[in-house]
Formats: structure tokens, sequence, C-alpha cells
């Protein structure tokens, strides 16, 4: 933490640690895209 | 104020004091012998207010935040005695000693649930048989017909065990959060919708015996079923809004005696759900009562379809969030407590179920996507407004994983998912809902696929949809409300959950997901293939493509079998919980973060809200329902094609 | 109301996320034709409702037959009954388009081609319109994907493909 901590830093500062909850969420978020897509190019080739 | 672990036997002192532990190591809030912790979730049994007092300083900010007034909590307790429950009940409560759950609210609460599992087991039975015929491994003997037992299932699982339970589980939360027990007009909203939705049941199940109803619980004009089979219906839906009048009563009447007050998040969301039901029903009583009652008594001759079929979609999207709410419910403001961590955020779990309370209802056409009759900028317009309702799921993703996380990092864990190894995967309470949410996810992606306009021309009526709905609320929900039955029936019936009982709930849930992961893992292979949903056993003339189909079907069968093992083994748990020792649960009710922002009152202001629904409502189905109105020339005529 | 930083951002890819999916649909749909069926473009075809009662008296679906109306172009106008489809076979060069035209003349039926995108509703009173080119030879499997009763499982029919 060397940058000056302006109004938005005290916010972080107070925020608790959620790297493994985003982390999470990324991968259910990346589960959706990756299925999703595997259905589409099943549409496009059934098209 | 006495320690009652002192009097309880070891085994309940163990469990009261480490709510989450489950063999897993767990912070110092869970793991005390604190005197106050006991007395805490000791008195926290039948009254939320009480238990504030045994951490006052935990709550210093959330009242202040909530109420503007540190004295919320005090006021709080102080509410029972304005209630109708008797002042002795809840002076002893408050002091700490052993007090029985409230035996009438017991009984209205355990007669659900009770019912709601008979109906899962002779639903079951219905499922292993499907299972065995579209698999081609038996043959049903004379009179009983492959639709009639599928018919009997979804009724049976679909509406009935999930009302049930549902209805149950929110009126043990209900007491529980206001005011400690149920009103006695609340009991009496209660006992009526009870005996009207079980009559509705029994009636509707003797006619689907009867080869009287085999219209599938969607009864899909105009096929016509008894008239009585309709009015079946409407006993089990009018008893359903009895049992939501009940709880808004009750709600109400706290919100009277603590005015400016921010209400216990668990019966907030508990009158979310239920408002949502109303709203939605009304589809449905309005499809069944003008037009399928009247027309199958002769009164008139034909009946509008697409009319019938919209107001059945009006209700059938909202219906599985009406499964789903209450299994958020649970996720939300149940496993923090299980899991010894704190509730994420107030402010987004309430934003969140108001978002769903909005965008659940406007998204019938989604399921109507390959039908005539509704122009495709209507039908789009609906897959946008199916789009938003992912938004407050998206949120509520983050909520429990952040409360996971949070939890887990008091306790000491390190890295970027150390903190997955703090949760009490031993222990049932948490063990079963959260495979309930790790389900979710695929079961949100196969969701998200349906909705897609005309991607919904790939998986459209083939197993593959029947393989989403067995995810979400044969597994997500189910398992969740499995999950539920293993602390509400000790809390209820003031006994413990034994080690033994335990073990054989975390048993009950593998079986059930081995089982469904054939199951539903072969219908959504099956269902890309093309594979219908809804068709008893055939290979088509052995078309190649239909017996390509047959190994998964057989995979189906398999799985359903293993299900059906599942279902046995929770009807014995009920029973063996019913003997398990005396003692004392306390009802795990979650705590909001000391982090947490306050919740906008903004939320519980119900007239907006409201008036948005309608107005989102009005917007998605006026103009389509009238261009289906003008366009639509003479109805149809009964048929009885079973 | 305070929201975590990280929770803002997975708000917005959340979002980002459903906006590309509509947008991705809404354009196959908007923009190059791949609506789903009952919105047939060939609107002089489009006949909308249709007494229930009276399909086997009102043209076309008194003659339900497969009609050439192009160079590898058909019409097929058809009627789903309990439980069959009519015309009942169909055989066509491999290459064609079938513009499908189908109603009810009894209860709901449904209308799929596995391993293809022909998948609709078919509703008494309404007409349902899909499209489909057939690139590849063979027999194709034409299905009654919705409950109609009890021979619903022996509701199909074959378009042969050469």
């Amino acid at each position: 933490m060397t940058k000056p901590l302006g109004k938005e830093g005290k916010y972080k500062d107070k925020e608790p640690t959620l790297k493994g909850t985003f982390a999470s969420v990324l991968l259910l978020a990346l589960f959706i895209v990756v299925t999703w897509l595997g259905v589409f190019v099943l549409f496009i080739a059934r098209g | 104020m006495t320690n009652p672990k002192q009097s309880l036997p070891r085994e309940v002192a163990d469990r009261s004091g480490s709510a989450g532990r489950g063999g897993e190591p767990t912070g110092p809030s869970e793991t005390t012998g604190d005197p106050h912790q006991g007395a805490l979730a000791h008195a926290a049994e039948g009254h939320t207010a009480a238990k504030s007092a045994g951490t006052p300083a935990e709550h210093a900010d959330l009242s202040a935040k909530s109420a503007g007034t540190p004295a919320e909590y005090a006021d709080l307790s102080a509410e029972s005695t304005g209630t109708p429950a008797k002042p002795a009940d809840t002076l002893t409560q408050k002091a700490g000693l052993h007090m029985p759950y409230p035996p009438k609210d017991a009984a209205i609460v355990l007669s659900h649930i009770i019912f709601a599992f008979a109906a899962l087991l002779l639903g079951g039975v219905a499922g292993l048989l499907q299972g065995l015929v579209r698999g081609g491994m038996v043959e049903l003997p004379a009179g009983i017909g492959y639709y009639q037992l599928l018919t009997a299932h979804g009724v049976l699982m679909a509406l009935v065990f999930t009302t049930f339970f549902i209805i149950g589980f929110l009126y043990s939360g209900i007491a529980n959060t206001l005011g400690g027990k149920l009103l006695p007009a609340t009991r009496r909203f209660a006992w009526f919708g009870f005996v009207l939705m079980a009559s509705g049941t029994v009636l509707g199940t003797i006619m689907i015996l009867l080869n009287k109803a085999t219209v599938l619980y969607t009864f899909y004009a105009p096929m016509q079923a008894s008239v009585l089979f309709y009015i079946a219906l409407v006993l089990l839906v009018v008893g359903s809004w009895s049992s939501g009048f009940g709880m808004i009563y009750q709600y109400r009447y706290w919100r009277r005696k603590h005015q400016g007050q921010l209400s216990p998040l668990f019966a907030f969301m508990s009158i979310v759900t239920m408002l949502m039901w109303l709203i939605a029903t009304i589809g449905v009583a309005a499809t069944v009562i003008l037009q399928f009652i009247p027309w199958s008594l002769g009164w008139v001759d034909t009946i509008n379809v697409m009319i019938s079929r919209t107001l059945f979609w009006y209700f059938g999207h909202p219906l599985v969030y009406f499964w789903l709410l209450p299994a958020y419910i649970c996720w939300y403001v149940v496993i923090p407590k299980i899991i010894g961590g704190k509730i994420f955020s107030d402010a987004l779990a309430r934003l969140s179920f108001i978002l769903l309370l909005l965008f659940s209802i406007p998204v019938g056409f989604h399921h109507q996507l390959m039908e005539p009759g509704i122009s495709p900028l209507w039908k789009y317009i609906q897959v946008v407004l199916t789009f938003m309702v992912v938004i407050p799921s998206l949120m509520t993703a983050f909520s429990l994983f952040a409360t996971f996380e949070i939890s887990g990092r008091e306790k000491g864990a390190k890295g970027l998912f150390g903190w997955l190894k703090y949760l009490p995967w031993k222990d049932v309470r948490f063990f079963a809902p959260f495979m309930g949410m790790l389900i979710f996810i695929p079961a949100g992606a196969g969701g998200l696929i349906n909705a897609s306009h005309q991607m919904n021309g790939v998986i459209h009526n083939t197993l593959w949809v029947t393989g989403h709905f067995h995810l979400t609320v044969a597994t997500s929900v189910a398992l969740t409300f499995f999950g539920i039955t293993y602390w509400l029936i000790p809390v209820i019936t003031n006994r413990v959950l034994t080690p033994a009982m335990n073990r054989l709930g975390i048993i009950q849930t593998v079986i059930w997901l081995v089982g469904m992961f054939f199951m539903s893992g072969s219908m959504h292979t099956a269902g890309l293939f093309g594979s219908p949903r809804r068709t008893a056993y055939t290979t088509y003339n052995d078309h190649p493509d239909a017996v390509l189909w047959m190994p998964y079907h057989v995979a189906m069968a398999i799985g359903g079998t293993i299900l059906f093992v599942a279902v046995i083994l929770m009807v014995y748990n009920i029973f063996a919980m019913m003997r398990m020792p005396k003692g004392d649960t306390p009802y795990p009710i979650g705590e909001v973060s000391d982090q947490a922002e306050p919740t906008p009152k903004l939320l519980e202001k119900w007239w907006i809200w409201i008036v948005l629904v309608v107005v989102l409502i009005l917007f998605a189905y006026t103009i389509p329902v009238l261009e289906m109105l003008g366009q639509s020339g003479p109805g149809s005529p009964p048929w009885v094609t079973w | 109301m305070h929201i975590h930083r990280l929770e803002k951002i997975w708000i917005v890819v959340g979002i980002a996320m459903l906006g590309v999916f509509l947008v991705v649909v809404g354009v196959g749909a908007f923009a190059m034709g791949m609506q789903p069926p009952g919105s047939h473009h060939d609107h002089a075809h489009h006949t909308g409702a249709i007494d229930p009662e009276k399909v086997d008296e009102t043209p076309p679906f008194d003659n339900p037959r497969l009609e050439q109306v192009g160079d590898k172009e058909y019409n097929a106008y058809m009627v789903g009954y309990a439980f069959g489809f009519s015309p009942d076979k169909m055989e066509i060069p491999v290459g064609s388009t079938v513009h499908f035209q189908i109603t009810s003349s009894d209860v709901v039926h449904g209308f799929q081609i596995p391993g293809t995108n022909v998948n609709m509703m078919v509703v008494p009173g309404e007409v349902n319109y899909l499209s489909h080119t057939f690139t590849e030879p063979g027999e194709y499997l034409i299905l009654c994907n919705e409950y109609c009763g009890i021979g619903h499982e022996y509701m199909a029919t074959t378009i042969i493909v050469s």
C-alpha cells in the first residue's frame, strides 16, 4: 500500500478480502459462457 | 441466567454450542463454551428478539442502522407481551430455560412437512416406474398407463411436495422471527389452507388414479379432464392463498407493533415469496375458473387454447421461482448461521428478492417460444425480461461465496480458495443445501440456454428440459429442503439431531447426487440428440436416431432407481428423526455481518414494488394478449385422447 | 447503499455476459431471419387463425400435401392429429428447402425433426410455420414431442431426403 489513500482507498481498506469469491463467480460465468456457446454452435450447425 | 448446557445431554450441548462445526475447524464465534452462546441459541429457539441479549455489542450497530434507535431490540423483546401470546411463555424464554417449541405451531409445521414427504414418496414410486418403462425394462400391468404415472409424478412432486414443504417451512420461520409464535388468526389461516390443499391433493390424486385426468400437471387444453380434477387444483391454489394471507397477516401485525423498524430478513423474504405466489397464481386461477371449469361442465362448448396456455405460463414460470425462493431463504438466512458465519449483506439480500419478485412473472413467453400466435417481438421482449431475472441470482452467488469466504478467513483461512476447507462438510444441514447451490450452476446455465429465443428450438420439449428441471427443482431445491428438514424436525419436535442421523443424511444426499448425475446427465445428452420428453417407451419403428437414444434411457432408469433409494432413505429418516433424543435445538437464523451497510427503507415500501410488478406484467402481456384475442377464431371442443 | 468493489465488477461482468447473449440471439433473429417458428416472413401465406373443427374443409389443410413451389423449394401443408401426421411420407431431393405449415385437428401436438432445429408447437386453431433446408441425405424422423394422449409415442413419420 504505497499509493495514497483517497476516499475510495478508505473504503477498500474497510472491505473484507473477497478475492476467492470473485474468482469463484468468474469461474461460474466461464461455465455459463462455455455451455451457452456449446449449444449456440449446435444451433448454428443444425440450421 | 442459567447455562442451559449444564442441564442438557452432552450431544445437545455440543450441537447448540457449535452449530456449524461438523468436525472441521471453526472460529471462536461458534466453538466457545461461552454461556451466552448457549443461552443465545437457546432463547433464539422461539424468539429472535431474545437472542440479541446474548451479544449486545454485535447488534448495537445493526439496530442503530436499521431503526436509528439502539432501543430496537429492547422493543422487540417487549413486543411479544403485546402479542396474544401468553406472557408467561415469553418470560421463560427470555430467561433461557428449556422451552418447548409452541405445540400449536409445531402441529402446523409438522403436518405440512409430513404431507409433503408422503407426496414425495408416492411421486417417487411413480417416477421409478416411469424410468423403468421408458428404459424398456418393465411393462406396466394392465390398467396402469405410463401417462397416468407421469401425471401423478408431476402433480405430486412439482405441485404438492413443493407447496406443502414451502408453506410449512415459511410458517416455521415466520413464527420464529415475528414474535416467537404464530398469532391465533394466523394459525386459523394456516389450518384452513392446509385442509383445502390436502383435500385438493386427495381429490386430484383419486381422479388421476381413476384415469379421469391423464392430462399431465400442465393440463393443456383442449384435452379435457374431469371437472373434479380442475376443482382439486382450485382447492390446492386457494388453500395456498389462505396460507399466504396468514403470513401476511402476521407480518402486518408485527409491522404495526414495530413502527419504523426493519422487519427480520426471513420474514421479509417469506412475504416476497408469498406475494409473488399470490400474483402469479391469479393466472392459473383465471384459466381454471374462467375457462376450464365452465368448459368441462359443458356450459361453454369451446376453449381458447392460446389464451389458456398463456395464462398457464404466466403462472408456470413464477411457479419455478416459488420453489426456488424458499431455497434462497435457506441459503441467505440459515446457512450463514450453520457455518458459523454472518449474512454478507441484508440490503443486497433484500434487493435480490425484490428483483426476483419483479422479473419472475412477466416472462412466461419463454416457455412458448415455439408457438404460433405470439409475435416474435413480444417473445423477444419477454426473453430480455427473463435475462433480467438472472441478475439477482448472479448477486446471490456472490453473496453466498462471500459469506463462505469471510467466515473462512475469520477462522484463519489462507490463499485464494483456502476458506473452502473451513466449511462444515460433515454437517448435513450444510452439505445438502451446499450441493443444491453447486448444482444450481449447471441448472442456471441450462436455464439461460432454454430462454435464448430461437436457440430454444434445439432443446424444446426434449428430455434436455426434463433434465434441466430435475437439476433445478429436484436437486437444488429438493436437496435444500432435505437439508432444512434435518434441523427443522428436531426444532419443532424438541429433539436433537444425532451424529448417526447426520451421517444417514449425508449418505442420503450422496445417493441423491449419484442418482441425479446418471438421470439428469443422460436426460440432457439424449435431449440434445432429440429424444422427446413426456413420451413412453418407443423406438419409432427402430429409427436409427431413436435406437441411439436407448442407452441413455437405460442410464436414466438406473439413475431413477438410485434416486428412489434416496427417497426411501429420506422417508425413513423422517420417521427416525421422530425418535431421536429429546433436547433443545435452536432455530438457525443468521445474523447480519457488522461490516454490512444499512438496509434502505425503500426496500420495504411494498406498494412501490407491487405497482412496479403490475406495470411490468401489463407491459409484457397487454399487447400480445390483445393480439391473441383479436386474431383468434373459434375455440376448441373438448378431447379425451387417453 | 455501499456495494463491495468486487461485487460491482461482478455485476457489470454478469450483465455484460447476459447482454452479449441477448445481442447475439437478437441479431440472429431480427437481422438474419433466424426467428423461432410462428413467424414465417412470407406473410402472404399467413392464414392466422383456423377453425379447429373445420380443418379438413379449410384450404390448404383440406388437402395435406407436399407441393413444389420452386427449384428445390417445397411447401408442406400438414395436419397433426391423434396420433399421426398427414401427409404421412414425404420425399425431397437433397438441398431442398421445405416450408412447413402445420395445424392440429384435435389437441396440441409437437413437430420435431431430431438432428435439426425443426421444433414447433402444433396448436389447434393456429397455423405454425417453420422452414428448413435439408443439406444431408437420409431418412429424417418427424415426431410429436408434446403429450397428446395414449398413443403419443406412436405419433411419428419420416421425410426422405435423397
